[in-house]
């Protein structure tokens, strides 16, 4: 009975995160469009965009492979997995304990990897561009994630994401600096992974700063659903990533009833529209960069990382 | 020892250090100036919790000190220089931002371990943290010293220096207030001199890049 | 279990000399490469049920080699972990050159040596004195120095065998040094003897410095790492193959014999060196990896990087074992030795791809190829597993031993030493850079090659390997997953050595559900290889089915779109310099790089040119100094060459009467 409620929870989640993903793209670009005094499209309007992709042919270019073809499956199906791992609205899953921190970076990694060749694939020289920055910003972003992995593994003992929930929301953790940094240094790499402003322009086409519209530039029908479905999923993972381990205040502990689990998909769906909010506003207020300014900002969330793990040395060594 | 009083000292003076970092990623200047205005205004909120915690008023008199000279006055006095003098406002750096953030996070390994070994006697954590930070500021300060062109950027580096010095001594045992009031005004003075030394090198070079000074030592051909 | 390995290992020897006799027959490469298969296979076995029974140490002396010491053999548990690394490679090396041996033009320079460097290898790994370990990996540099120079008619070949022959030398004279200070004044070669012996801290200190230079030499660690890059790919595929993934385990299984076996306790600022050498070799060498454009030099590169991670892995567990966290060493030296298997998998199989590709399009530039995918299907299949596997990317076993590393890495702030407390996570924090380079290196590598539009007619014409390189490719990529899938097996299987090595294991990880994998019990965090292949599989297969069952099947072929200025031209497509430029510019101070534009005057018709130039900058800093001074004594003591008879007589009666009164002032 406990096993098969545990599936249900696990699936539970699996679904909650795929629903939800594109409701957050909307929003964002629906408070985006406000805070410019435009009306925007309605919230929902990603999930209508996503169903009238999948409908359509796929238009595919003459010299694509298998591997073109065969990559939006892989690059969502590692997304979803990730995001299915990671703590939203209850901790201690079924399956929580499959991968910890490092293992969901490292599938990200995987789907970064197949949307790079698939960008690739074609022949074409906007595919190439935006891959090869792509992995750029990816081998950055990647030891910055990790720095921050580390400063919150010394805090909270555990790279495993249900242990760090449970331990921040105790009362043991009290006012770290170190946990400040990290959070700006989880930010910093979640708006470089998610091609957001400053990094990247997820609303332009024919721009030469472009980086993750450049890859996907050959996909059409079908496989761009399943693309910007992944890509929705990703915002939607380091939104509850961010929540699970600087806010895990309302996540619902391994083993509450059907009151404490409401509670946490309350909490959780506030922490997302917060999220979104605060994402939109930081988007509007400030300009891209230049492509060879991302690699100061991602290393200033490299810094970052490394000075929380020094300063947390400071406050244990005393 | 993990109390809240202990855990908003660290939370400050870890600040510092990270402003410290923050003034090192500045590429231009207005926005340099704020940070360091941004550092004085911190570093007046961690000795004036020092002062609230260890309950030595005369802490507030420095705090009182750095807020308004540092975070006010000195800001406000450089911004006015930077409109008058219509310098180039983007900061030019000797190596790029990278190296050098990689350089000053050497730099507060360096400090941290240095500082903690060398005050293993001392009682007070507090004061031994706070000197660790302090030299990490201090140093940073120097590092932001060496890796700028330009002379207001070196002025900044050369403040947030002095910050680094106010925030040892309130960490340590705290200053007597004369001296307190004569360094403040030290460092005031040695900014009008600075500023004064600002407008003599633009006049003759027509540049505030302390590069164009090598050129007239007679070193160079 | 002993007597077996010595057998194949002469049995290797035997079969050298029998090669050199089949010179101009027909089946002499396929008998000589197949045997070599099998007794591959059996050294293998020999290696495997060494391990799975235990690791209990054999030992047999036989009575050759120094009249006083004889030859020590012996089969422990260190020394079957990479037997069997030696065995498994050499069986799928030696499995694909079957096939590709056939385009050889001269074969005769390849088969004689072939075998003969298994062997030699072998030897070394079983050696349990001096004596022999130093004969024995002598001999296995001189025999892939022969390999090296089978395609001796190109210059580049040439120096690339002189500079070797020089590195190796220099490596072994250095591993000498390093055994007679281990031997003492008593002069005991013998294994046993020098374990028993106390060695102390300075001591201990200058023989690992010097294991690390002498080993290091061979496996390219920076800044020795020079000869690797033209060595490695100079030589045919298999052979480079065997070099990289294989032969660069020998010599790290020289640095751990040495380090974990002999030498005992060494104190913990040692580790630092080792450490940050690692560290640095990772990050420089996938640095070299991605902006080379050379299919075959891009390996060896990014060989040299996962050496570099293996050494920062044995660092790591030197410093844990120095302030006696055995587990925790455990961990490391775990996570060093199945990295070094898993590397042996995957750049074995890279190697033999760029193999395939060269046989099939007569091209090792990158920017001579593309679109194989189409025309190479199998062999893209296959390069695509073992270019996923060597990003460390999950569920393949690539990741398994990066994760444990990191495991071991995110243990360091219990270290008692401040200053390994600071170097460890910035060590952290390079590794996890090297790894993401090495994603970026090989999409690269795997994008220009197999993907686009073929940038030749070569390229356009490519046709499918054969079915014997096919199956062997096949045989390590499925070996990739499966390590991968159950990386608690291998864990397993590599406890007996580490156990034997530190006195202390990683648990046993037979019984956990789901084979999943769980370091150590306070590190708890846990990683399942197996359910993440499955969730990723039945998502992706879940959501394919779906959106074809119920949205759209439908599919139709047109130009590329290209934002609407596609270009005919396959030039125009991204290649290995471009795809390169943004890591480049980001890293152009450690890399040195240069960009240079020539633009013609205005009027003029002729191209823009633009070109990049990157260097090492151990070889123009380092190398080229050092062999202007060479050079230049060389010249100043050419002199010597014209003394008269007196003179030279002098010269040696100068020379006795300094080393008498060397002697004297000695005593």
């Amino acid at each position: 009975m406990e096993l098969i409620i545990g599936l249900i929870l696990q699936g539970v989640q699996m679904l909650v995160v795929l629903a939800l993903a594109p409701g957050l793209a909307g929003l964002v670009r629906k408070v985006k469009a406000r805070l410019m005094r435009r009306r925007g499209a309605p919230v929902v309007q990603p999930y209508r965009d996503l169903m009238r992709l999948m409908r359509k042919d796929v238009v595919l270019a003459e010299n694509a492979s298998w591997l073109f073809r065969v990559s939006p499956y892989m690059i969502f199906a590692a997304t979803w997995v990730a995001a299915a791992l990671v703590p939203t609205f209850a901790i201690g899953l079924q399956f929580s304990w499959t991968a910890d921190l490092i293992a969901l970076v490292a599938l990200l990694g995987s789907a970064r990897f197949f949307l790079a060749l698939a960008g690739m694939d074609a022949g074409t020289s906007f595919g190439g561009l935006g891959a090869s920055r792509e992995m750029m910003i990816g081998a950055l972003a990647e030891p910055a994630m990790l720095l921050m992995v580390f400063t919150v593994a010394l805090v909270a003992g555990s790279t495993q994401l249900s242990n760090v929930v449970t331990f921040v929301a105790s009362d043991a953790v009290g006012i770290r600096v170190s946990m400040g940094l990290a959070l700006v240094a989880l930010i910093i790499v979640a708006l470089a992974e998610n091609a957001r402003i400053p990094v990247d322009n997820p609303a332009t086409h024919l721009e030469l700063t472009m980086v993750h519209e450049a890859m996907v530039l050959e996909y059409s029908g079908r496989h761009l659903a399943m693309i910007e479905l992944a890509a929705s999923l990703k915002l939607l993972l380091y939104m509850a990533l961010i929540g699970c381990i600087f806010v895990p205040w309302g996540i619902a502990p391994a083993s509450a009833g059907a009151g404490g689990l409401a509670l946490g998909a309350l909490s959780f769906l506030a922490k997302l529209a917060v999220g979104g909010v605060m994402l939109a506003v930081f988007e509007t207020s400030i300009a891209k960069m230049r492509v060879f300014r991302v690699p100061d900002f991602l290393g200033a969330a490299l810094m970052l990382g490394l000075l929380g793990t020094l300063l947390l040395f400071v406050s244990r060594s005393l | 020892m993990h109390d809240l009083a202990f855990d908003i000292a660290h939370l400050l003076a870890g600040s510092l250090v990270l402003v410290s970092f923050m003034m090192i990623y500045q590429d231009r200047l207005y926005a340099l100036l704020n940070t360091f205005a941004l550092q004085a205004l911190l570093l007046a909120m961690a000795v004036a919790w020092q002062a609230f915690t260890r309950d030595a008023p005369h802490l507030y008199a420095t705090a009182a000190i750095a807020l308004i000279f540092k975070a006010i006055i000195v800001p406000w006095a450089l911004h006015r220089v930077v409109a008058r003098m219509g310098i180039q406002r983007t900061v030019e750096t000797v190596t790029g931002v990278v190296p050098t953030m990689l350089a000053g996070m050497g730099l507060v390994a360096l400090s941290i371990l240095l500082m903690l070994q060398l005050t293993e006697a001392a009682e007070n954590p507090l004061a031994r943290e706070d000197l660790a930070f302090a030299l990490s500021v201090i140093l940073l300060g120097m590092l932001m010293m060496v890796t700028r062109r330009n002379a207001v950027t070196q002025v900044v580096g050369f403040m947030s220096l002095e910050n680094g010095l106010i925030l040892a001594a309130a960490g340590a045992q705290g200053m007597p207030l004369v001296v307190e009031i004569s360094v403040a005004f030290s460092v005031l003075i040695a900014m009008i001199v600075i500023g004064v030394f600002l407008f003599r090198i633009r006049e003759r070079f027509d540049s505030v890049d302390t590069e164009a000074l090598d050129a007239f030592r007679g070193e160079r051909r | 279990m002993i007597a077996a390995a010595a057998s194949l290992a002469a049995g290797f020897l035997a079969l050298s000399l029998v090669a050199t006799g089949l010179r101009g027959r027909s089946w002499a490469s396929v008998f000589v490469y197949g045997a070599s298969a099998v007794l591959s296979l059996g050294l293998l076995g020999a290696g495997l049920v060494a391990l799975v029974t235990g690791g209990a140490a054999t030992h047999m002396t036989l009575p050759v080699g120094l009249p006083w010491l004889g030859a020590h053999l012996r089969l422990d548990a260190l020394s079957a972990v990479f037997a069997a690394i030696i065995g498994l490679g050499g069986a799928a090396i030696s499995a694909y050159a079957i096939g590709y041996g056939r385009q050889e033009h001269e074969p005769h320079r390849v088969l004689p040596f072939y075998p003969g460097f298994l062997g030699a290898m072998t030897m070394v790994v079983l050696a349990a004195d001096a004596f022999t370990f130093l004969l024995s990996w002598e001999t296995m540099s001189l025999l892939s120095w022969a390999l090296v120079l089978t395609h001796h008619r190109e210059q580049e070949t040439r120096g690339a065998g002189y500079l070797y022959l020089v590195m190796a030398g220099f490596g072994t004279m250095v591993l000498l040094l390093a055994f007679g200070l281990m031997a003492g004044a008593d002069g005991s070669y013998d294994f046993a003897a020098m374990r028993a012996v106390e060695h102390g801290p300075a001591l201990a200190a200058l023989v690992l410095g010097l294991t690390a230079v002498g080993a290091g030499s061979k496996a390219g660690l920076l800044p020795l790492h020079v000869w690797l890059p033209v060595a490695h790919p100079a030589a045919p595929s298999h052979v480079s193959a065997l070099m990289s993934g294989v032969m660069t385990k020998v010599a790290l299984y020289g640095f751990i014999r040495v380090a974990f076996d002999l030498l005992g306790p060494v104190p913990w600022w040692m580790s630092v060196p080792v450490i940050v050498t690692g560290a640095v070799t990772a990050v420089m060498g996938i640095l070299f990896a991605n902006v080379d454009g050379d299919a075959k030099r891009v390996l060896a590169y990014s060989t040299i990087e996962n050496i570099g991670v293996i050494f920062a892995a044995l660092g790591l567990a030197l410093a844990f074992r120095a302030n006696d966290m055995q587990t925790l060493a455990a961990l490391a030296l775990t996570a060093g030795l199945i990295h070094a298997m898993n590397h042996m998998l995957f750049k074995s199989l890279l190697f033999m791809v760029a193999g395939a590709v060269l046989n099939a399009t007569g091209r090792h530039d990158l920017d001579g190829l593309g679109g194989l995918i189409h025309r190479m299907p199998k062999t893209a299949f296959l390069a695509l597993v073992g270019v996923t596997a060597i990003s460390a990317l999950p569920p393949l076993n690539g990741f398994v031993s990066e994760w444990l590393l990191f495991q071991a890495i995110l243990q360091s702030p219990q270290l008692s030493q401040p200053g390994l407390q600071f170097l460890v996570p910035a060590v952290g924090g390079l590794l996890a850079l090297a790894a993401a380079l090495a994603a970026a290196c090989f999409v690269r590598f795997y994008g220009v090659i197999f993907l686009g539009r073929p940038r030749t007619d070569v390229a356009q014409e490519a046709v499918e390997t054969d079915r014997w390189s096919l199956s062997a490719m096949a045989g390590l990529a499925l070996l990739c997953g499966f390590a991968g899938i159950v990386p608690g097996l291998l864990v397993d299987l590599v406890a007996p050595a580490v156990e034997r090595a530190l006195g202390s294991r990683v648990p046993m990880q037979a019984g956990n559900h789901w084979f999943t994998l769980v370091p150590v019990a306070n590190v708890q965090s846990s990683y399942s290889g197996f359910l993440v292949m499955v969730f990723v599989a039945i998502s992706g297969g879940l959501s394919a089915w779906l959106v074809h069952r119920l949205a759209s099947r439908r599919l139709r072929r047109a130009p590329a779109w290209d934002c609407g200025f596609p270009n005919a031209d396959p030039v125009t497509q991204y290649g290995a310099g471009s795809f390169a430029q943004p890591i480049r510019r980001v890293m152009a101070t450690v890399l040195a790089a240069r960009e240079t534009v020539t633009m013609p005057p205005p009027g003029d018709t002729k191209p823009a040119r633009h070109t990049a130039h990157t260097e090492d900058l151990a070889w123009t800093r380092v190398y080229i100094p050092l062999i202007a001074f060479v050079g230049a004594a060389a010249a100043r003591l050419n002199a010597l060459q014209f003394l008269t008879i007196r003179r030279y007589l002098s010269l040696v009666f100068g020379s006795l009467i300094l080393l008498l009164t060397g002697l004297t002032i000695w005593n």
